[in-house]
């Protein structure tokens, strides 16, 4: 049990995918102009890990390791196809806003390092855990950023107004710029905290 | 448009790095040396030169709804393939990247050499597969595909060519420890693309 539960609560703060593992950045910055997206973003990027670990986990002792790649890169494409038509059906509105940014979970480093890293050798069941939390480490950090951006950015919270009304917002937080500087504050804090030090 | 102005916006205006953030993941890790930096730029502007058009190809004759009118049989002309793009395009980009190691490998060893590890990681790196799906959403001509396709490269080549050298510089700085290495590239990055955004007030 307790091996279940590292491997939920590791990824949040330790071993965070975003700030510790950097993998899954692309996606992180470029989603985050609005809550809504974000958490669009991170249950589609949630599901399709948690998915693509259970089945490379099941498939793991069949598949020659020479073709590996392509087998995980097939499994993680149609699940992200699913994703995607998942989201036009339900959710058009969102699906315009996260752009080409869905089919960009296929090239996400965080599925495919965590398909190499864990499910090639550790059972069904345990890679599933370990999609699921790594899957929450990401949301997590991508729902801190897009917080941020679009309370500095437009003064709301998820479409509320939660700043005065007379708040302008500021266009430096909802361009590139202001996303990367976020991002590298949060890394700040958060290796402060954890006490990681990276010798360049 | 013309094609010289979609070259200079996508060089500079709407870098793919700086403003849509593709790419970032091999930007962050092989930006530490200058000569690394240069040979992936290199590998990033020959593989996105020869995908973006083999897959306008893909698309415009296979894929698009009523694509495959070309064929006369009307069973065919009626169907909308466009959800195996995704799936397509990643397979094109893989066998075109192994394609291409292979050729040079054979015809050209220096350029090989020069690019070394590189050409094999670019299947993964999302500003290829970002650079084919921008194309499509984009409706964009053969033309004007092949020319995004390497002006997209090259913004990246300039992008990381100029960390790299930026991060050799603040090597020796006294910054704080939490920030060194990751946070600090962020930061730097942040700052480069608040210059690219001088490039956004260009009227073309």
């Amino acid at each position: 049990m307790a091996k279940f539960k590292e491997a939920v609560l590791d990824p949040l703060s330790d071993n965070n995918p975003i700030t510790v593992q950097v993998l899954g950045i692309c996606s992180a910055l470029a989603v985050t102009i609005k809550v809504e997206t974000a958490v669009v973003m991170a249950l589609a990027l949630t599901s399709v890990l948690t998915c693509s670990n259970f089945i490379i986990s099941l498939l793991r002792n069949v598949m020659p390791m020479k073709i590996r790649m392509i087998v995980e890169m097939t499994v993680i494409a149609s699940l992200v196809i699913l994703a995607d038509n998942f989201l036009k059906a339900y959710m058009f509105d969102v699906s315009r806003q996260l752009s080409v940014f869905v089919g960009l979970i296929i090239t996400n480093c965080i599925v495919m390092g965590r398909a190499e890293a864990f499910a090639l050798q550790n059972p069904p069941r345990l890679s599933l855990i370990d999609g699921f939390g790594n899957g929450l480490g990401y949301s997590a950090v991508l729902i801190i950023v897009a917080s941020l951006r679009e309370v500095i950015g437009s003064g709301t919270w998820y479409d509320y107004r939660i700043l005065w009304l007379s708040y302008e917002g500021n266009g430096l937080a909802i361009l590139a710029p202001g996303a990367f500087i976020i991002i590298g504050l949060i890394i700040w804090i958060q290796r402060t905290i954890i006490h990681k030090v990276e010798e360049d | 448009m013309d094609l010289l102005n979609l070259a200079v916006k996508t060089i500079f205006i709407e870098n793919i790095v700086l403003a849509y953030f593709l790419g970032m993941c091999s930007f962050l890790a092989l930006s530490k040396k200058v000569e690394t930096a240069t040979g992936l730029g290199m590998a990033v502007v020959f593989v996105l030169g020869i995908t973006c058009p083999l897959n306008w190809a893909i698309n415009e004759y296979l894929l698009k709804d009523g694509a495959l009118v070309w064929t006369g049989d009307e069973r065919l002309a009626s169907l909308d393939l466009s959800f195996l793009s995704l799936i397509l395009f990643i397979a094109i980009i893989a066998s075109v990247v192994q394609f291409v190691e292979m050729a040079l490998d054979k015809f050209y060893p220096p350029l090989y050499q020069a690019l070394g590890i590189f050409l094999p990681l670019i299947t993964v790196n999302c500003s290829i597969l970002g650079g084919s799906l921008f194309m499509v959403e984009r409706d964009y001509t053969l033309p004007q595909a092949t020319v995004f396709g390497v002006s997209a490269g090259l913004g990246f080549f300039l992008a990381i060519v100029g960390m790299a050298a930026i991060r050799k510089k603040i090597r020796y700085s006294n910054i704080p420890s939490g920030l060194k290495g990751l946070g600090m590239t962020f930061i730097v990055t942040g700052l480069m693309s608040i210059g690219f955004l001088c490039f956004s007030g260009i009227q073309l």
